[in-house]
């Protein structure tokens, strides 16, 4: 799922202040599976900025709106019958459904609720891991499922630096060496022949390096 | 090919190799590394140049180079891949043969985060291992990563370094037999202090025929305290500072520490070159270059040959 975490409070009403009616967009899908964006934080931020703003004598007319995607058009065309009653929507979906919304209201201002920041998996209720960087070019084959270029500090492909401690990152000592990780799987798999091969330099053009991405499935379109 | 390098030859001629470092100043002037230079000369037969250690922005090491270059150094260019991508690491290469540099150290380089911009994009866009492929294929093939044929090949010692302290431990061999099919000449080791780790290291590192693929030059640094070795011990990334040590130097007046620690350190060189496949000594007396011939003297390892 995309990861993605609030933006405090204070800087959500420094961003609101010239406006005095906004419709809050939530999400039904990543963000409400990392309890971001949600219905529920929907009904959270609002009340919270209800709240302050009342406190200030700044009184703030707020729409809740959950969208069962901010991702797919069909689902942000629910709210064009009343999205001219309000003047910003404050979006707290991924950095993709904040973009989509304001796309598709291009008079409207759209502000970010959240900062979205990986594609990961649950560890446990209430924690995140990073898993992916979406580079384009999977090598999850050769290091033993755990990937190298998201859980490296340094995307080493050959692998680990000289900080490698006790399994734990010279970066942080709470963050695991992603090429302990490797070492271990690729053992545990038999697989330690992999090792010895060297990864050669890695084409980034697949990942963002070669601009911004687009996929066209010509057997799917309309 | 054959390199102009120091290294090189004193390797061939079967003699110890003994290299040094200088780290270059938060600044522009030149003096410093002079007055550095001027601690080793005489001392070894090359020098090493950092870049950017621990991420603190400093001079660049090619500049820092050509200063000693110019007072009649070999030195050695160290390049990490945290802040170039290949079109820089290529032209830098090309930079630093055509400014008559020798030798390349390849690496890693430390994380940004334990610098002074530890808020920089970090680029990575090659690891230390094909950093020495790709000096190779420049070198060997005299052809660019992306093909095309360079004019002027830029004939350089390629050197690595390699921690035998960090973990996982039992690929640290398999790691060099890496940088060797990748090309490396030569290699630098993290400072040793704990020398039965070392030992197993280089069995497995004999295991592979690999002493004798690599020139090894075993790294030791001289402690001047005992806080500095706790720091060292506790704070540096990769370290292995074992609780002996800190005993001794614990052991003796504070006065007397930074002696004890140099005794420490020729003790150590002394135990090095008696051990197989070792072929230099790579002594790093951090912002203590005023040191290294005396501990160069003491260990034995004075003079240097003279070379043609």
């Amino acid at each position: 799922m995309i990861v993605a975490n609030r933006k405090t409070l204070e800087e959500i009403l420094t961003m609101l202040k010239p406006y005095k009616k906004i419709l809050l967009l939530g999400c039904n899908e990543c963000v409400t599976v990392c309890a971001t964006g949600g219905e529920r934080e929907v009904g959270v931020l609002a009340s919270e900025i209800k709240l302050s703003r009342a406190k200030e004598g700044q009184e703030i007319e707020v729409r809740e709106q959950t969208l069962e995607r901010q991702c797919d058009h069909e689902y942000i065309d629910q709210v064009r019958p009343f999205v001219g009653d309000y003047e910003a929507i404050l979006s707290i979906a991924c950095g993709a459904g904040i973009q989509y919304v304001a796309e598709k209201y291009r008079n409207k201002v759209v502000l970010p609720g959240v900062n979205t920041t990986f594609l990961g998996v649950t560890l446990e209720q209430g924690v995140w891991s990073e898993r992916c960087q979406g580079c384009g070019e999977c090598v999850l084959h050769l290091t033993g499922g755990v990937c190298p270029i998201a859980r490296c500090a340094k995307s080493l492909l050959n692998g680990p630096c000289g900080g490698s401690s006790n399994g734990k990152c010279e970066v942080d000592k709470e963050l695991e060496c992603a090429w302990q990780l490797i070492v271990d799987r690729l053992k545990e798999l038999n697989q330690m022949d992999k090792y010895e091969e060297i990864i050669p330099i890695k084409d980034w053009t697949t990942s963002r390096d070669g601009g911004p991405r687009k996929r066209i499935r010509e057997d799917l379109r309309l | 090919m054959k390199t102009k390098s120091n290294i090189e030859r004193i390797l061939e001629s079967g003699q110890l190799v003994v290299t040094s470092e200088c780290g270059p100043p938060r600044g522009a002037d030149a003096e410093v590394i002079k007055k550095k230079g001027k601690l080793l000369q005489g001392v070894v037969d090359a020098v090493n140049v950092t870049d950017n250690q621990t991420s603190v922005v400093r001079m660049s090491s090619l500049s820092a180079c050509l200063i000693l270059k110019e007072m009649g150094f070999d030195p050695i260019l160290q390049m990490v891949c945290r802040d170039r991508n290949r079109i820089a690491i290529q032209s830098d290469i090309l930079g630093a043969a055509a400014l008559g540099i020798n030798n390349i150290l390849c690496l890693t380089g430390d994380h940004q985060k334990f610098g002074d911009h530890p808020k920089a994009k970090n680029v990575f866009d090659m690891d230390s291992i094909q950093m020495i492929h790709t000096v190779k294929t420049m070198r060997d093939e005299g052809k660019f990563l992306g093909g095309e044929e360079i004019k002027g090949k830029p004939i350089l010692f390629i050197g690595a370094a390699e921690n035998p302290f960090a973990d996982p431990f039992e690929i640290r061999a398999a790691r060099l037999g890496k940088k060797a099919k990748a090309g490396v000449q030569f290699l630098q080791t993290q400072c040793i202090y704990n020398m039965a780790r070392f030992e197993k290291w280089m069995e497995m590192v004999r295991d592979r025929g690999l002493h004798e693929r690599v020139g090894i030059l075993a790294g030791v640094t001289p402690f001047k305290s005992v806080g500095m070795a706790r720091y060292m011990k506790n704070s540096v990334p990769g370290m292995d500072v074992p609780d002996e040590m800190i005993e001794r130097l614990k052991g003796v007046a504070k006065e007397k520490q930074s002696e004890e620690g140099i005794r420490i350190c020729v003790e150590t060189i002394q135990k090095l070159k008696q051990i197989p496949g070792v072929r230099g000594i790579h002594i790093m007396a951090i912002e203590w270059e005023e040191k290294v011939r005396e501990i160069a003297e003491a260990a034995g390892l004075l003079p240097r040959p003279e070379l043609a």
